[in-house]
């Protein structure tokens, strides 16, 4: 059986709570007044749901001392439940299935060792703490739910059926509620009991490390769902765990260690969340451990709507009564942006309004606002910004230089680009060259900027909430090939800067990625390749520092003046800010900072866009086995000699000719190379 | 990228007049009074006509042909007979200098902007003496430009129309943003 529909579309659960359920009651054909009757006697054991984890695993283990009489009064069997019955109903059955009693044995002691727990903290918390315990029977477990899901489906159609009901069977409707009813109320009985059972199995150890044989039958079992609700409590158990030294101490079992607990957390969020295995890691070492489950929650809510007006076209105040008289819910986005505006709910499409049309406002994300409000860009200026579409900062940028100036919005995509332009003329920006080069390119198209952006492309980790598939589409190879381009990228933007630009001289980068390989690093690299730039204050108001130091890694003290931003700290997509200053000419002046260097390095650096890892290009060539001069001669030569032969020319007729003059090509080839790389 | 020749120029001129009228040479008058001060050309680029300032016009000069996207603002494209079609991006240049207006009512907004013609029970409010086929733009009651068309009767003849008659056909729209993105701008 593959994974069912609901599982497939649900994506994770949120915790569950009773309303949540009285729901899924009525819209499996229950009045709503039966909803709210049941959800009243449901008040007391709030967390419904779990209920049917907890009776499985508290029969399965009746070895517990009081477990096994009160069970055995009421036990039962579940095979008999009929297989269209609703999830629902069955969870409610007074059952006690008398399963195999043999797995489970250290949960069992746990039980026994933790029997003076009180029984009124028979919670909800409790009950999730069993389902953790449980994890022994994890296959029984996810077997099961989905027989449940099947049900659960069917007996909607049953309802629908119910619904047509005339008035003639009213009357056998209402004796099947009642049955319903008095169902429910042995059940809520039996509950009440389990409920006294639960806290004999919580205890001071939160967590079971899961077994071989249990991983070995995931394994086997992988396209099954699993069991979210106890992945959810392991998880919350191990950050617990993590949390600090004293917690470790206090919690951990003995004889594991951290790494261990890591390991295995980093698995459970993994499959509770469905990231793969690398970025999991990636991102969990970014935070500790609970900030990193902060993060990973908070990657599955959506960050709110914004809205930026255009202050080309209009204020924000109009803006603002314009759309709440169309019945938006707005309010301003904060104190730090005068343009912005969040939306709660809106009657009306955002991206179809007469105002929308008409260029009062573009749909953009908070975080987007960040790097145009560091660049700062004046009037009369002349701004790059390297990678545009599809245009939100781009139009930003042209707004606040009020039309003034000129801006060269550059996209490598070109079907990105029909957006970007879209986006440019609809807000009336009129000062935009568009272009669609590769902005590696870009010094040599065009250079003497006062301000460069540089928006760079990267693996969006810091917008998984907004595009998901990031969890599972990135791998160690661009993490790998994405800091090169950003290199190479961050390289360019700083060459096309006119350092002697009165007003500017700035370079912003940014990303929306979280990782210290995509931020820190890069800029780290910019500045140890360019020692014409410095780091300057963003000039944002709120954000984490730079990291300094990462994982054994130091970077340069100026990087706590970069700006991180997390979905989970301020709501907003995960994003990087820098902002350098470039205070000298750029290659030439590099060069001439590293006089000392032997004269390959300053060769290497001219070439770096070409290789495929700069910071160890060096290495690398010497790992390539450098180049034999003479051997390359011949090939050279060889090379040459097709060339003529296409264009028609016999080499063996112009050989002596042609000696000579390649020994002049060959000389004034270099010295060309050599002059325009000093450009 | 070029400037347009005498003749396009006359086709371009004789299109923008229908909307502007006589300030038209406001379009092309210097921005300030100083000896070298900017004014506003247009410039041809991939059979699409480009109103933009002169500086931004040489600055984008250093952009090869097959790279530049677009510049300014578009105004439109030449077709292919050699004739001149404006665009909705003209909209900002044409609402600055239009003679002939009409305004819709809200309840006007939407239809207009899915790309329905103006019907005379929309019609909030319009300029007088307007003659027949002539250009005009189209704004919200909120005067907000929303597209632009050609008239379907003067203004005389208009009143004498039901409610439900056609008053001025759409040329363009607000909407064409959504619509026709595909099409509307030289990235093939």
């Amino acid at each position: 059986m593959g994974v069912s529909r609901r599982m497939k579309k649900q994506g994770t659960p949120e915790p569950l709570d009773e309303a949540h359920f009285t729901n899924l009651k009525r819209k499996a054909g229950m009045s709503v007044m039966d909803a709210r009757r049941e959800s009243e006697k449901n008040a007391p054991n709030p967390k419904r749901r779990r209920s049917n984890g907890d009776k499985r695993k508290q029969d399965e283990k009746p070895k517990t001392k009081e477990a096994k009489e009160k069970i055995s009064g009421t036990s039962k069997s579940a095979g008999s439940v009929p297989p269209h019955r609703s999830a629902i109903k069955k969870s409610k059955k007074p059952d006690a299935v008398t399963l195999p009693q043999s797995d489970e044995g250290d949960d069992d002691s746990d039980a026994v060792m933790n029997d003076e727990f009180d029984v009124s903290g028979s919670d909800t918390e409790d009950a999730g703490m069993g389902d953790a315990l449980d994890s022994g029977s994890d296959v029984y477990d996810s077997g099961d739910d989905h027989a449940h899901r099947a049900m659960f489906s069917e007996d909607e159609d049953e309802s629908d059926a119910e619904e047509k009901l005339t008035a003639a069977n009213i009357v056998g409707l209402t004796r099947k509620l009642d049955k319903e009813q008095a169902d429910q109320e042995a059940e809520a009985a039996a509950e009440l009991q389990e409920a006294a059972l639960q806290t004999n199995i919580e205890g001071e150890r939160l967590l079971l490390e899961e077994s071989d044989d249990e991983a070995e039958a995931v394994k086997t079992n992988a396209l099954l769902a699993p069991d979210l609700q106890m992945l959810r409590q392991r998880i919350n158990d191990t950050i617990r765990v993590l949390k600090d030294k004293t917690n470790f101490a206090k919690y951990a079992e003995e004889g594991r260690s951290r790494a261990e607990y890591e390991a295995q957390v980093i698995k459970d969020i993994c499959l509770y969340y469905g990231y793969n295995e690398y970025l999991c890691q990636l991102l969990f070492n970014l935070f500790s451990p609970s900030e990193a489950f902060a993060f990973f929650e908070a990657n599955e809510t959506p960050r709110p709507v914004v809205i930026r007006t255009n202050t080309i076209r209009t204020h924000r105040r109009d803006l603002a009564q314009a759309l709440i008289n169309r019945g938006v819910t707005l309010e301003p986005v904060g104190k730090w942006s005068k343009v912005g505006l969040q939306i709660f709910e809106s009657a009306v499409p955002l991206g179809a309004t007469p105002e929308y049309l008409a260029g009062h406002y573009i749909l953009q994300a908070a975080s987007s606002f960040l790097p145009v409000m560091a660049l700062a860009p004046q009037e009369h200026e002349r701004v790059l910004d390297m990678a545009s579409a599809p245009g939100g900062k781009t139009t930003h940028m042209a707004a606040l230089m009020k039309n003034t100036g000129c801006i060269f919005a550059n996209d490598s995509n070109k079907s990105r680009a029909k957006g970007l332009i879209g986006n440019i003329h609809r807000l009336g920006v009129k000062n935009t060259i568009i272009c669609n080069y590769d902005a590696r390119e870009f010094p040599k198209v065009i250079g003497g900027f006062d301000r460069v952006l540089l928006d760079a492309p990267c693996s969006g980790t810091g917008v998984i909430a907004k595009d998901p598939s990031v969890k599972t589409n990135k791998t160690e190879k661009d993490f790998i090939m994405l800091p090169h381009l950003q290199k190479q990228l961050l390289l360019a933007a700083i060459d096309s800067v006119d350092h002697t630009s009165r007003t500017g001289g700035y370079i912003v980068y940014s990303t929306c990625s979280v990782t210290v390989e995509e931020n820190e690093q890069v800029v780290q690299y910019a500045l140890l390749k360019r020692p014409n730039v410095k780091l300057v204050e963003t000039g944002l108001v709120f954000g984490v520092e730079g990291k300094t130091a990462y994982r054994g890694k130091i970077f340069d003290k100026s990087l706590s003046m970069a700006r991180r931003y997390y979905p989970h700290t301020y709501n907003v997509d995960g994003f990087f800010v820098s902002k350098f200053k470039k205070t000298g000419p750029s290659p030439t002046g590099s060069t001439a900072g590293v006089t000392t260097a032997p004269k390959r390095e300053d060769v290497d650096e001219m070439d770096v866009d070409k290789r495929p890892v700069p910071e160890t290009a060096e290495e690398s060539e010497d790992a390539f086995g450098g180049f034999d001069e003479e051997e390359d001669e011949e090939y050279i030569e060889r090379a040459k000699k097709a060339v003529m032969r296409k264009k028609g020319i016999d080499p063996k007729a112009l050989k002596g000719h042609q000696n000579k003059k390649k020994n002049g090509v060959n000389g004034s080839g270099t010295s060309g190379k050599k002059s325009s790389k000093s450009k | 990228m070029r400037p347009l020749t005498e003749e396009e120029t006359q086709t371009l001129f004789a299109k923008l007049a229908n909307y502007t009228g006589n300030s038209l040479k406001n379009l092309i008058a210097p921005i300030d009074n100083s000896p070298n001060g900017d004014r506003y050309v247009f410039r041809l680029q991939a059979q699409r006509c480009y109103y933009v300032r002169l500086s931004l016009a040489n600055l984008a000069t250093s952009i090869a042909k097959d790279k530049l996207l677009s510049l300014g603002i578009c105004l439109g494209k030449f077709t292919k007979s050699g004739k001149f079609r404006l665009h909705i991006t003209a909209l900002p240049i044409l609402a600055e200098h239009a003679r002939y207006k009409v305004w819709v009512k809200a309840n006007g907004e939407m239809p207009f902007l899915y790309g329905g013609h103006i019907l005379k029970a929309h019609v909030g409010r319009w300029s007088e003496d307007c003659p027949e086929h002539q250009g005009v733009v189209v704004y919200s009651m909120n005067d907000t430009p929303l597209g632009f068309g050609v008239t379907a009767r003067s203004t005389q003849e208009a009143r004498r129309l039901d409610p439900t008659g056609i008053t001025v056909f759409r040329q363009a729209d607000c909407g064409e943003y959504l619509r026709d993105e595909d099409t509307l701008f030289a990235t093939s």
